[in-house]
């Protein structure tokens, strides 16, 4: 074969390659929302963060307006401190309310934010001071019983 | 009684000295594949024209498998998912088995047999015709200019080939669970971007498809170099060559996954 077509042929399998190979990356991926390009740090105090993990998105109304970037554990609140990167397009009030949620009934947990009314906007290294933790199957079933049980010896 | 004893013990040892022999000589080998790959790297024409007879002509049956193991995982994921109405993650699940598992393997599966067996094929009855020698007589390095070319284009085609296997099979699985079934295309493709990592999942699958890349074609050049030269000699070859790297992609997978995906 004509080294010529042979490049030809050689040349556009690795384009193919690597377009497929970008495909997968960024379409099938999400390396495209990796980093939100102009962010702002936030943290909560939760209670309770049930399965939430890191990456998982934060949004409000349903938007997508952030990215859960870091959970650690403190010892001397002894509760868990999740920190969030937020898009600095979207500024939310002090007194916004910042609640653990799931997506469906078996989805992925986020974190829900919920605008307040103050004139003052978080800024970057805030804490949310109103935080809602994620719902516990056992504990709501737990609670669920313990109601029952209190109700039926009111008789 | 005794003799009897002694001789089949004699037997398994003779086997297991056998067998690591053989282990050696192509770990030697594999070295001197690599230590003699300097040629292929100054005359890269010649990995080029290995790369079409290797890359390119095993394109179609890539690119229609991975069409086809695409279209069955979505409609058989379908199937499940829409008894707990999630039907939505059919994207995830698709895009999850290709990119991790499905695309590196099945496509190293179908690479070993397309490739890895017509390799085995050309350099052993190269070797049978006594052309190697030939070439060693006019002091040509057969190792540097016969097998180095074809290992370093399997070993490049492998990822590319993964690559497209899993890219058909997610457009695969898109063609009929939104085209024909008609699931949300927009969830279809939120589900997976926002549950395929780019580290966890395209990454490892990409190395996984290097390491099988590594495994199939040294392999293939190992059993055609060291098949015997006669027509039986080189269909066993052929033979081991398949079986073998058939087993070494899907242990190589479990070692892999094991070391990639544990705890996670």
């Amino acid at each position: 074969m004509q080294r010529r077509t042979l490049d030809f042929w050689v040349g556009l399998f690795v384009m193919t390659g690597i377009a497929a190979l970008m495909f997968l990356s960024l379409k099938v991926g999400n390396l495209d929302t990796y980093g939100i390009a102009d962010s702002y740090v936030v943290k909560g105090n939760f209670d309770n963060i049930g399965g939430l993990k890191t990456r998982a998105p934060v949004k409000s109304s349903g938007v997508v307006v952030g990215r859960v970037a870091d959970i650690q554990f403190s010892t001397s609140t002894y509760d868990a401190i999740v920190t969030m990167n937020i898009d600095s397009r979207y500024q939310f009030p002090k007194d916004t309310f910042a609640s653990i949620l799931t997506a469906g009934l078996l989805g992925e947990q986020y974190i829900g934010l919920a605008a307040g009314g103050d004139e003052v906007m978080l800024k970057e290294g805030d804490t949310i001071m109103k935080t809602n933790s994620a719902m516990v199957l056992e504990e709501m079933i737990g609670r669920f019983l313990f109601d029952k049980a209190s109700e039926d010896n009111d008789f | 009684m005794f003799k009897h004893l002694a001789a089949s013990i004699r037997g398994i040892g003779h086997r297991t000295i056998e067998g690591i022999w053989q282990l050696g000589h192509a770990t030697r080998f594999f070295l001197l594949v690599l230590l003699k790959s300097g040629t292929s790297f100054r005359r890269f024409g010649l990995v080029i024209r290995e790369l079409y007879y290797v890359g390119v002509l095993s394109l179609i049956i890539i690119v229609v498998s991975g069409l086809f193991v695409g279209m069955v995982l979505g409609l058989q994921g379908y199937e499940t998912l829409q008894k707990y109405g999630s039907e939505s993650a059919v994207g995830t699940l698709v895009a999850l088995s290709l990119v991790r598992e499905l695309g590196p393997v099945v496509a190293a599966l179908l690479f070993a047999s397309r490739a890895g067996s017509a390799i085995t094929a050309e350099i052993g009855l190269m070797k049978a015709t006594e052309q190697l020698a030939a070439m060693g007589m006019m002091a040509v390095d057969p190792v540097a200019r016969v097998v180095a070319p074809r290992f370093w284009a399997g070993v490049i085609s492998m990822p590319f080939l993964a690559a497209i296997f899993s890219v058909m099979g997610v457009f695969g699985g898109y063609l009929v669970t939104v085209t024909f079934i008609g699931v949300d295309a927009g969830s279809f493709w939120s589900q997976m971007q926002s549950n395929v990592d780019f580290r966890i999942d395209i990454l490892n699958g990409f190395i996984k498809s290097c390491f099988f890349g590594v495994a199939v074609t040294a392999i293939a050049v190992f059993e055609g170099y060291d098949s015997p030269p006669t027509a039986e000699g080189v269909s066993g070859a052929t033979t081991r060559t398949v079986v073998t790297s058939s087993l070494a992609i899907l242990g190589l997978d479990f070692i892999l996954t094991a070391f990639m995906f544990r705890g996670l």
